[in-house]
């Protein structure tokens, strides 16, 4: 076994089709679409064919927007920063509702926003990891709130939170809704419509479509809201030259995650299943999260005795790439936020490892995974001085 | 930051060649057991550091020679990231050899410098430094345990910076030999904070006795006070401004940091230059408030302070 790729939360790989339908708009039609010749019009047609894509992908009506950007970090703070210039404009405070499980082109935004002036209320999670509507209800009066921002399913442990009811309880409460459904998308059917979102953000990447393109949703009669000035592209609501290649790859890759739903939520899961059976047959290790609450395609796990960055170290060496929320694995010595906020003691938040799955996963790499995670556990556990 | 911070995701590039090969294979892992011990005439210490919920823990072996005195076998075994099975590896080949004395000596530089390809790169980067902090550490310990002493005997300096080990005393030489102003300026000339940072200011990595920030404000109040002692004139006779600030500088040098080390702190409220001589009006904070000795013993050092180093008339009240 070369190499085993189960690291998909963090990016996927291009699926084979998405790449062949991007090729033709570097050497052949690499024209501007708001150009007004044939290089730029004969673009449009598959242009519109991606829209159809995503709109239908995410069950967006016609007359919302689905602005095409750059990853959902921009889409994240275009809602964020959008809605606040907004209630700064009008000299009103703005009241940001979120929760203490989001990825940080959420959080760091909000903090962002607090240094600025605005209120930000950051909900916890339960004794499940989740944020519930009665969480929210708890911390947030009515009237409140301009805007609640929860994620749909969470990048660490991939459980699922309660948007349609969170989104529900959001606008009783008088508030606009924003989720960021990165992890959600290809993973668990999207429908906006029924989920009643106002706003809502994806990313390419995470959906075997190219890095660097993504969607914001937003819906119709929501308040406008841009980051980027500049030319009349996407309605005037994002300037910027549109990627063009990677906005048909983009749909492309919707289309395909969507039709990939069933097999995601079946093989995929029994793949997960079987290397998540096989992880509980290890002694002292833990599984955070519910199965049933979790995307199909994640496990979080703790082996007992066994540092996180080491465990990575010893994967990679064996060609097996996963991911650690551990602090000595990251930049600044911290935690993951999610780990801090599940409360799951510190000597769980140094152990932690993540493995998530694609619908490329195979057998024989989740057997090799196992057989290789156990060599790992016995290794490094003769080392560990806490383990006995 | 600069061209080479903006990849990022670069932790385990920076690592070395002998680090990597440590992580993979270490070659003085395990237990050493009393029988083992016996067996070499030798006296087994085995000492712990750190704990799996600080993300940090190991244990270290020492048989040391019942004649030489010298450690004779030493090895470990680690709860911790890649780099502290290295730094523990490498320390445990480092005590080998010598006697309990002059194994207190090695630091965690001497284990970092040990695991360079390259004597001018570094072994790892700078926020892993402090994973060979515990190599150190552990070695303390277990020189504590053999001589049956308290851990901090053997502590001859206080330590600021753990990772770069620059101690109190440095830290305070440099800031006035050099007239240093910034944090920035101590972490250029001595290297503390380079590091984990947890010893720049309250609420890093891990939580410090002495903090860079502290250290420098304190410092150059003190300074500042030796340049107003030089100053000819009697406080009486100084303008507004000098008074005032030869009072504010007399707090940050002698008062506020003895008052910070029982958890209280005082704001100077007012200062009046009266017939009767100098009043100042001043209220406590943090643990002054509630402390009963603040009213009288507190406020007497306070008064001493002032009565000793600018005008014996001085009147202190607190609001």
């Amino acid at each position: 076994m070369e190499r085993v790729y189960l690291d998909n939360n963090a990016t996927t790989m291009v699926d084979p089709r998405v790449k062949q339908a991007m090729d033709p708009y570097y050497l052949q039609q690499y024209g501007n679409p708001n150009s007004l010749h044939s290089f730029g019009t004969e673009i449009h047609p598959e242009m519109s064919v991606a829209l159809d894509r995503l709109y239908e992908g995410t069950g967006a009506a016609d007359e919302d927007d689905i602005i095409i950007n750059a990853c959902a970090t921009e889409g994240n703070n275009t809602v964020l920063k959008g809605i606040w210039a907004a209630k700064l404009k009008e000299n009103r405070p703005f009241h940001l509702v979120t929760s203490e499980i989001e990825h940080p082109s959420i959080a760091h935004t909000a903090d962002w926003l607090e240094s600025m002036g605005a209120r930000v209320t950051r909900l916890p999670v339960d004794e499940q990891g989740l944020v519930t509507p009665e969480i929210l209800k708890e911390h947030v009066s009515r009237g409140s709130a301009d805007l609640v921002s929860i994620m749909w399913a969470n990048n660490e442990t991939g459980l699922i939170n309660p948007v349609q009811e969170l989104c529900r309880t959001a606008h009783d409460l008088g508030s606009l809704f924003h989720t960021d459904a990165v992890q959600a998308v290809g993973k668990i059917p999207l429908n906006v419509s029924e989920l009643g979102c106002d706003y809502l953000t994806f990313s390419a990447h995470k959906f075997h479509g190219p890095k660097g393109v993504g969607g914001l949703y937003v819906r119709r009669g929501a308040p406008p809201i841009s980051l980027l000035h500049g030319g009349e592209q996407m309605g005037g609501k994002r300037a910027g030259t549109v990627n063009v290649a990677y906005m048909i790859g983009m749909g492309l890759a919707m289309e395909m995650a969507t039709e990939a739903l069933d097999y995601e939520n079946t093989k995929v899961r029994e793949l997960r299943d079987r290397l998540e059976d096989a992880l509980i047959g290890i002694p002292d290790t833990v599984i955070l999260g519910r199965r049933e609450n979790r995307t199909p395609n994640t496990i979080l796990v703790s082996f007992k005795g066994i540092e996180g960055e080491a465990f990575l170290w010893d994967l990679n060496t064996n060609g097996i790439a996963a991911s650690t929320g551990s602090a000595c694995s990251s930049e600044d010595l911290e935690a993951d936020a999610t780990l801090r906020a599940m409360k799951l003691g510190a000597d769980l938040a140094h152990t932690a490892v993540r493995f998530s799955l694609s619908r490329f996963t195979t057998e024989e790499e989740i057997d090799y995974t196992i057989e290789t995670i156990k060599k790992i556990v016995r290794r490094l556990r003769s080392i560990s001085s806490t383990y006995k | 930051m600069a061209k080479g911070d903006l990849i990022g995701g670069t932790l385990w590039d920076q690592y070395s060649g002998k680090v990597a090969d440590r992580m993979n294979n270490p070659r003085h892992l395990g237990a050493v057991s009393e029988e083992e011990a016996a067996a070499m005439n030798a006296e087994l210490v085995v000492a712990d550091y750190g704990a799996e919920s600080c993300g940090d823990a190991v244990r270290l072996y020492w048989a040391v020679d019942r004649d030489s005195g010298k450690i004779v076998k030493a090895s470990f075994k680690s709860f911790g990231c890649g780099t502290a099975i290295a730094s523990s590896d490498m320390m445990a080949e480092l005590c080998i050899g010598k006697t309990v004395d002059e194994a207190v000596k090695i630091t965690n530089i001497d284990v970092e410098h040990a695991l360079r390809d390259n004597p001018d790169i570094p072994a790892v980067p700078p926020q892993k430094m402090h994973c060979s902090v515990m190599a150190y550490d552990v070695i303390k310990a277990a020189a504590a345990k053999f001589k049956g002493v308290d851990l901090s005997s053997l502590e001859e300096e206080e330590i600021v910076c753990e990772c770069a080990r620059v101690s109190l005393g440095t830290i305070q030489e440099v800031i006035r030999l050099n007239d240093l102003k910034t944090v920035e300026e101590i972490t250029a000339y001595t290297k503390a904070g380079a590091f984990c940072k947890s010893c720049i200011r309250p609420g890093g990595h891990e939580s410090r006795k002495y903090y860079l920030v502290d250290i420098l404000k304190e410092t150059r109040a003190k300074m500042e006070e030796e340049t107003l002692a030089r100053e000819e004139r009697p406080f009486a006779d100084l303008s507004p401004f000098k008074q005032a600030r030869a009072v504010e500088t007399l707090f940050d040098a002698e008062i506020r940091p003895s008052l910070k080390q029982d958890g209280g702190n005082v704001q100077i409220v007012d200062l009046d230059i009266t017939e009767e001589g100098p009043v100042i009006e001043i209220s406590y904070e943090g643990a002054c408030i509630s402390c009963p000795a603040s009213g009288v013993g507190t406020l007497g050092f306070i008064e001493k302070i002032l009565k000793d180093k600018l005008d014996e008339r001085f009147q202190v009240r607190i609001v």
